[in-house]
């Protein structure tokens, strides 16, 4: 259910209607930035990344809890014995 | 009064002018704007002698089909057609009339077939502009010029507005087989490698981008383009090639089970192993699209027997239209029915079925 | 491609499967049988069978597929509003791609437009809109399907088409929420379910909170979790810490994106144009659920097509294959529903769950594990 993938923001093109253009490997879309003003305003929100579903971002991806989950992982790779 | 007049008469003008240069039914009638049509757009584009005889249907010497080959019983005829439909008719990477070249063409050098003559047949929506017509045709006399085939008999037909869109193609290609080649995937054998010749599902990614209005932009190409020199230069130095396939409608995934199905041998694929195009990844991660299933229109999956796939595979490298080359499965006895399978960089596998219907963008 | 790349990274998911199989062999002593763990949301399905996750965990974990996939719930009824809108002659009828193949009674809205209905297929509710601008003398009808991650957008767009005073704008909604769903499955005394992983989308709007229910209630432990093999694989570590401790609580995995409160602004809006949990709501193959339906607030009905072209209430489900709320409840694997694979498959879906790419039995048709199709033709 619910296809939310992170995209980058590059470039707001509508302030007044909060548009916005994401990118993702090269591919470009506009898609609605308004869900998320209320966590950044508009102008902080490029170079952010957002999960985009059917043309609204719907809320930020914050880059420094996914390296703590990522992080996680590695601790528990680290406290394997070695084999 | 009299400046206004003129004006007016001025833009008629124009009008008709601009008339005469949109295909209209007129043209399909039979009578002298059919000829017009084809005296002064298509037979120049085409020129060659055997569509200048003029006559109902091109009449080609057996010297002339065998050209450079030596004459002997077990040269076979290729003949293969395939009609085209595409919107929107230019896309990134080529156009209607690109497609419909190299569509046949690829078809006839999958084969083993060395490409000699195309038939083309264009049937035109009332209104197309005629210029649209001329560019189209252009496209697929340029892809015969660079592989040395003559478009040598054709036709066309006029539909009212509405009953078709803008321009549908078919194209027939004829080639011979030179006598040593036999490529057929019912010589597939457990142990096969199985080869790309370029980047998975370009083609339909690039096409879902601009088709259907779905707001998405992307660098992306289509990768049409004719394999026929790169299956000749592959062909030419190597026996081992059991068969090869355009991965066209359906994806590697509709290719890979068709070669199941007849080899009956099971075809597992590498996931990690596939070429990809970043554009591609983050199309098919948008709109819920698998790559197996996207089309290719440059493409082909290749079988070779395993003690020349190194060898194989060097050779396509070095060809522009292989430089993304990549083995990506090998083929295995089937335990019952056989199937296609992905392995992923996990280890672990899925079944690969063919598309179900069209591919639609999904949400969930 | 960033942020997603890392969590298919196979050494840290296979290292991250080792960490927890203790875990899973001690709860499955303790309950006497594999741990059920039910992954309430479609996305979640497709990505353990894309991944073959079932096949690299530890056999003392059973997936449980659950009901959160709007496509395949979409009942026939629905279905029929959409095809007699779509149909009529002064309609364009919009849709997600999703939507198109669901089976009603007699059609689907891919043989309606086969047929020569105006039906369309759009990215985003938005581009309805556009539409609408565009055809003046159209009706344009957006078809609104989905759970708490798409009601937002729907949302906002009916409050533009309020502002911008659109007369050829409607929605057909058919929007559900989650919540009363799963309370439905876990009021029943037959479930075999012992924890949850959380929709994770759903969560990004309805937060944390939200879930209170299942672990103070019905006592089972749920984990929001993130759609990469690697996020579900560490959302069952979670699940079965819990379970070991004997804790219920509501956790969350998948911090990168779900914050506790949710989005408020996207709750605004949907608080704002939806009725949420006010009527019950048909699900295909579960039936009437509890306060699960979401229509437009009487301040939108303008913008409700069901009321602006007067179209007859439909609360009775035609039929359903009657094995797949069995399924959703854990008391069947797909295979096990003499339906599977035979007169129910992706080609001609029957039952919910088999209708969509996300749903459970059509996940498990494609994607099952090697081991187990050999019966499957």
């Amino acid at each position: 259910m619910c296809l939310g993938i992170p995209t980058q923001i590059i470039e707001i093109t509508n302030a007044d209607s909060a548009l916005a253009v994401v990118e993702l490997g090269g591919v470009r879309r506009e898609v609605n930035v308004a869900l998320l003003v209320e966590e950044l305003p508009l102008d902080q929100l490029i170079g952010q990344w957002a999960i985009v579903h059917a043309g609204f971002a719907i809320g930020l991806v914050d880059e420094d809890e996914a390296q703590q989950t990522l992080a996680t992982i590695s601790d528990w790779e680290r406290e394997e014995p070695a084999s | 009064m009299a400046s206004e007049l003129s004006k007016e008469t001025l833009t008629s003008a124009k009008q008709n002018e601009k008339k005469k240069d949109l295909i209209t039914l007129a043209h399909g009638s039979g009578g002298a704007a059919m000829a017009g049509l084809i005296n002064n757009i298509l037979k120049p584009i085409f020129n060659n002698s055997w569509l200048n005889e003029g006559e109902d249907q091109a009449r080609i010497n057996m010297a002339d089909l065998l050209a450079d080959l030596a004459p002997s019983d077990q040269n076979r005829l290729a003949i293969t057609t395939d009609s085209y439909v595409i919107n929107p008719i230019e896309f990134p990477g080529g156009d209607i009339g690109k497609l419909a070249a190299c569509g046949t063409l690829n078809d006839l050098a999958v084969g083993g077939a060395i490409p000699r003559f195309l038939s083309v047949s264009f049937i035109l929506e009332e209104g197309l502009p005629v210029e649209r017509l001329a560019k189209m045709a252009h496209s697929i006399q340029q892809v015969a010029e660079q592989e040395g085939v003559a478009v040598v008999t054709g036709d066309t037909k006029v539909v009212p507005r509405g009953a078709a869109d803008g321009l549908f193609v078919n194209t027939t290609g004829v080639g011979i087989i030179p006598s040593q080649r036999s490529l057929g995937c019912r010589y597939i054998q457990p142990g096969d490698a199985l080869i790309v010749n370029g980047q998975v599902g370009n083609h339909g990614a690039a096409i879902a981008d601009v088709r259907d209005g779905l707001g998405f932009t992307s660098i992306l190409k289509s990768d049409c383009a004719s394999l026929n020199n790169l299956i000749q230069s592959v062909l030419h130095q190597f026996s081992s090639v059991r068969c090869i396939r355009d991965a066209t409608r359906g994806g590697v995934a509709a290719v890979a089970n068709e070669f199941a199905q007849v080899s009956e041998c099971d075809l597992e694929l590498w996931e990690a192993e596939l070429p990809l195009h970043d554009s591609v990844k983050a199309i098919c991660e948008l709109l819920g699209f698998d790559p197996l299933h996207l089309a290719n229109e440059g493409n082909a999956l290749w079988v070779v027997d395993s003690s020349e796939k190194d060898a194989v595979l060097a050779q396509l490298l070095s060809h522009p239209l292989g430089r993304n080359a990549r083995i990506i499965g090998e083929a295995k006895a089937a335990k019952s029915k056989p199937r296609v399978t992905a392995k992923n960089a996990l280890g672990t596998s899925r079944i690969i079925d063919l598309p179900v219907g069209e591919l639609l963008p999904r949400i969930c | 491609m960033k942020l997603i790349d890392p969590f298919r990274d196979p050494e840290p998911i296979k290292s991250a499967i080792r960490h927890l199989q203790p875990k899973a062999i001690s709860c499955a002593d303790q309950l006497g049988r594999p741990v059920q763990i039910m992954e309430v949301c479609g996305g979640h399905t497709h990505t353990l069978f894309k991944f073959g996750l079932p096949e690299l965990l530890p056999k003392q974990i059973e997936f449980v597929h659950g009901p959160g996939c709007p496509v395949c719930v979409l009942p026939r009824a629905v279905i029929d509003q959409a095809i007699a809108l779509a149909t009529r002659a002064d309609v364009i009828f919009t849709t997600f791609g999703d939507a198109l193949r669901v089976p009603g009674s007699e059609h689907s809205l891919q043989a309606v437009r086969a047929q020569g209905a105006d039906v369309r297929v759009l990215y985003s509710p938005a581009d309805a809109l556009v539409l609408a601008q565009q055809n003046p003398s159209k009706q344009v009808v957006f078809f609104a399907i989905g759970f708490e991650t798409t009601m937002p957008s729907t949302a906002l767009v009916i409050q533009q088409a309020a502002k911008q005073g659109f007369e050829n704008f409607s929605v057909l909604s058919h929007h559900i929420t989650i919540m009363p769903t799963l309370r439905a499955l876990l009021d029943r005394d037959d479930v075999l379910i012992d924890g949850f992983i959380g929709p994770g989308h759903v969560s990004a709007i309805i937060g944390e909170q939200a879930y209170r229910d299942i672990a103070d209630h019905y006592q089972k432990p749920l984990v929001i979790s993130g759609f990469e093999p690697l996020d579900i694989v560490q959302s069952i570590d979670m699940l079965l810490t819990q379970l070991v401790e004997q804790r219920c609580d509501i956790e969350n995995q998948y911090t990168r994106v779900v914050k506790s409160k949710g989005n408020q602004a996207a709750l605004n809006a949907m608080y704002d144009v939806f009725a949420i949990d006010s009527e019950d709501a048909l699900w295909r193959g579960l039936g009437q659920i509890k306060d699960s339906g979401a229509p437009i607030s009487n301040a939108y009905a303008h913008f409700d097509a069901a009321k602006r072209f007067a179209l007859p209430v439909q609360n009775q489900e035609i039929d359903c294959s009657g094995y797949c709320d069995q399924v959703m409840i854990g008391k069947l694997k797909p295979s096990q529903c003499p339906h599977f694979g035979k007169s129910c498959s992706p080609q001609q879906p029957m039952g919910a769950l088999m209708v969509s790419t996300e749903g459970a039995c059509s996940a498990y048709y494609r994607y099952r594990p090697l081991m187990e199709n050999s019966e499957v033709v």
